[in-house]
């Protein structure tokens, strides 16, 4: 879809001057959008594409952070727990308010080993998350085949996460959308922000690609992988996010739903039940840059690994071949808050696998610190990376 | 040689750091950063087939950045044609003439392929690269690939991820003795004894990914592995006192009162 033309946005719009602008209408910059108007504040959202379209729309929707659990990052997983214990109710409030459904499923999780090596990883995640005090359960193989009949007979070993779930995240998005709109939120799917208009370390709005501009004391990026491209934004401000391209398969059970409760995690991707019969198997890690060529050799990878371990995904009808790109930082965390550098200016990206598990929380994180509260931990202050920007 | 004066130099070029670093498997970029960093490596090798060059903030970027060299690999080749074009990519993609050839045999034990290695590797010096074969640890092989013109060999230890350190110490030894190349003992180290293990075998230097990206502890096993290079390499210079049945005191007996 083209984008549109300032002036339409503009005669479309109530006002041409708003408390907060939003660049970026994946879950996370509608959740700050929903939040925001929450608090009072006026809010106009912009993407160049549709809402929802991009990093959201391909993402699998596990809210994981005891599965993704990663020795290395314990701040991530501390973020990641809390948001996770926010999605109940996140999910309860969006639903009541829109009457749209999420498709967030308390189904857990199981993580299975398909020989010797994997199983000895296994036994190695499992004590680093006793270590950490997050509950994991170590199932035998019959265990697990007892809850879960369509694993192959060939597992070794299974770890059972009974807190990791999972969300459908096109719905969310969707819902998402609903409820900001509702809120009194003005959303402009299809409008291209040019750039950031920043005088003397200080935002003043966003500028169309037509001249057009719309004035604002505060701009939230949320633009996922092109965070780190968006033009105005001096180069001690920015925060280097790179896309990480992941492809992955949509397939459905013509036989409706029942292969699979549980998410199923293996060594080289997973698979994720909406519990409807569609599923999603993904998913690649490349570094690819913004390249999204679905290619054989990536299918070839999910589908070899996924049958060893779930041979009945053969049977599935392919529905759809979705390639997304992840907000990628030099961390893994997100760069979520102020800026120090530019007043006014404000993060919320880099969320690469954990973005639907973090929108809950980074909408409510986002929209205190817009409301002037400093709720941020440091290990996501969006400038810890000035030295790798420079 | 002495240990004072001890350069490694791989076709003309002269390397500080006897070790090369693999890029895969690091959890974060931040991390592979810091690994390399406190490793003291020169030279980082990437899988052309998983990267993209132009990428801002990616791995390129990150290797610029700490001021390495990239030694393009062609991981995840199965025939000599593949690798060929993917060498050619690779000298496009980051200007170097060196290329790390893998031809891959066997998904489940990645060892190489030999006949297509040495295919491969004749070709791409014909081509004017400076090839650097990922081989077995065949002896005949390494001379072979020698002989095409390859200007160094690197022999497995045991599978690449494996970790199962050095499989056939013999087999490296008789590489090292005929080489007229540099032998860098590629795949199968597991930590830093893998390693000084392999620089007292007579190995040039060492090519280490897993161990240390899937570690838990990156960095610290980065600094451990170069301690291992770096204690491995002093310890073949100094030369190893030969192996005993029987003890021998370290002291004389020489001068000691007679009571």
């Amino acid at each position: 879809m083209p984008a549109k033309r300032g002036a339409d946005v503009l005669s479309h719009t109530q006002h041409t001057s708003y408390d907060v602008v939003i660049v970026g209408g994946g879950a996370c910059g509608l959740a700050v959008a929903w939040r925001a108007r929450a608090r009072g504040l006026s809010v106009c959202l912009l993407d160049r594409g549709a809402l929802g379209a991009a990093t959201s729309a391909v993402a699998a929707g596990m809210l994981a952070p005891v599965s993704e659990a990663d020795a290395g990052e314990p701040a991530l997983v501390a973020l990641g727990l809390e948001s996770a214990r926010r999605w109940p109710a996140f999910a309860g409030e969006l639903e009541d308010v829109t009457g749209m459904p999420v498709g967030y499923r308390a189904c857990g999780t199981l993580v299975v080993a398909r020989d010797r090596d994997e199983a000895e990883a296994l036994e190695r995640e499992l004590a680093l998350r006793d270590r950490l005090g997050l509950e994991t359960r170590r199932l035998l193989p019959s265990e697990a085949r007892a809850v879960e009949p369509a694993l192959a007979p060939t597992l070794r070993l299974a770890l059972e996460v009974p807190s990791d779930h999972a969300v459908d995240p096109r719905a969310l998005c969707s819902a998402l959308a609903t409820a900001a709109e509702r809120a009194g939120a003005a959303l402009h799917p299809g409008v291209e922000v040019a750039r950031v208009i920043i005088a003397d370390a200080r935002v003043s709005g966003v500028e169309l690609p037509g001249g057009e501009r719309i004035a604002c004391a505060q701009v939230v990026v949320a633009a996922g992988p092109w965070s780190g491209a968006l033009e105005g934004i001096p180069t001690a401000a920015r925060v280097p996010v790179r896309p990480v391209k992941g492809q992955s398969l949509r397939l459905r059970d013509p036989s409706g739903p029942g292969l699979l409760e549980r998410v199923i995690r293996f060594e080289g991707g997973y698979l994720v039940p909406r519990g409807d019969g569609r599923y999603v198997l993904g998913a690649t890690v490349e570094e690819r840059g913004f390249d999204t060529a679905v290619t054989a050799l990536g299918l070839w990878e999910l589908l070899r690994d996924a049958q060893e371990l779930v041979p009945g995904v053969l049977e599935l009808e392919v529905e759809e071949l979705p390639v997304g790109l992840r907000p990628g930082t030099p961390d893994n965390a997100p760069a979520l808050g102020r800026s120090t550098v530019v007043e006014g200016l404000l993060w919320a990206t880099g969320h690469h696998r954990n973005g639907i598990l973090l929108a809950p929380l980074t909408g409510d994180l986002l929209a205190a610190e817009l409301t002037g509260e400093a709720v941020v931990a440091p290990a996501f202050a969006p400038d810890r990376f000035a030295a790798v920007v420079a | 040689m002495t240990v004072a004066s001890d350069p490694f130099v791989i076709a003309g070029r002269e390397l500080a750091s006897r070790l090369i670093l693999g890029t895969g498997g690091f959890p974060r970029m931040e991390t592979l950063a810091e690994a390399i960093r406190v490793s003291g490596t020169e030279l980082v090798t990437v899988a052309m087939r998983r990267v993209d060059p132009r990428s801002p903030h990616s791995l390129a970027d990150v290797l610029r950045e700490c001021g390495v060299d990239v030694l393009p690999n062609t991981a995840g080749c199965f025939t000599a044609r593949d690798a060929v074009l993917t060498a050619g990519l690779a000298r496009e993609a980051f200007e170097t003439d060196w290329i790390k050839l893998e031809v891959i045999g066997d998904e489940r034990t990645l060892l190489p392929d030999a006949p297509e290695l040495l295919s491969a590797a004749e070709q791409l010096v014909a081509q004017g690269f400076t090839v650097l074969p990922y081989t077995t640890d065949d002896p005949v092989l390494a001379r072979r690939l020698e002989d095409v013109g390859c200007a160094a060999v690197m022999p497995l230890g045991s599978p690449i991820g494996s970790g199962m350190g050095i499989r056939n110490t013999y087999n490296i030894q008789l590489i090292v003795e005929r080489a007229g190349v540099p032998v860098i003992l590629d795949a199968g180290v597991g930590t830093a004894s893998d390693a000084a293990l392999a620089m007292e075998l007579g190995c040039d230097a060492v090519l280490c990914a897993s161990a240390i990206s899937r570690a838990q502890d990156p960095e610290a096993m980065a600094r451990a592995i170069r301690a291992g290079v770096e204690g491995g390499r002093l310890a073949r210079l100094a030369g190893r006192i030969p192996r005993r049945l029987h003890a021998e005191a370290s002291s004389s007996f020489e001068g000691l009162a007679e009571l």
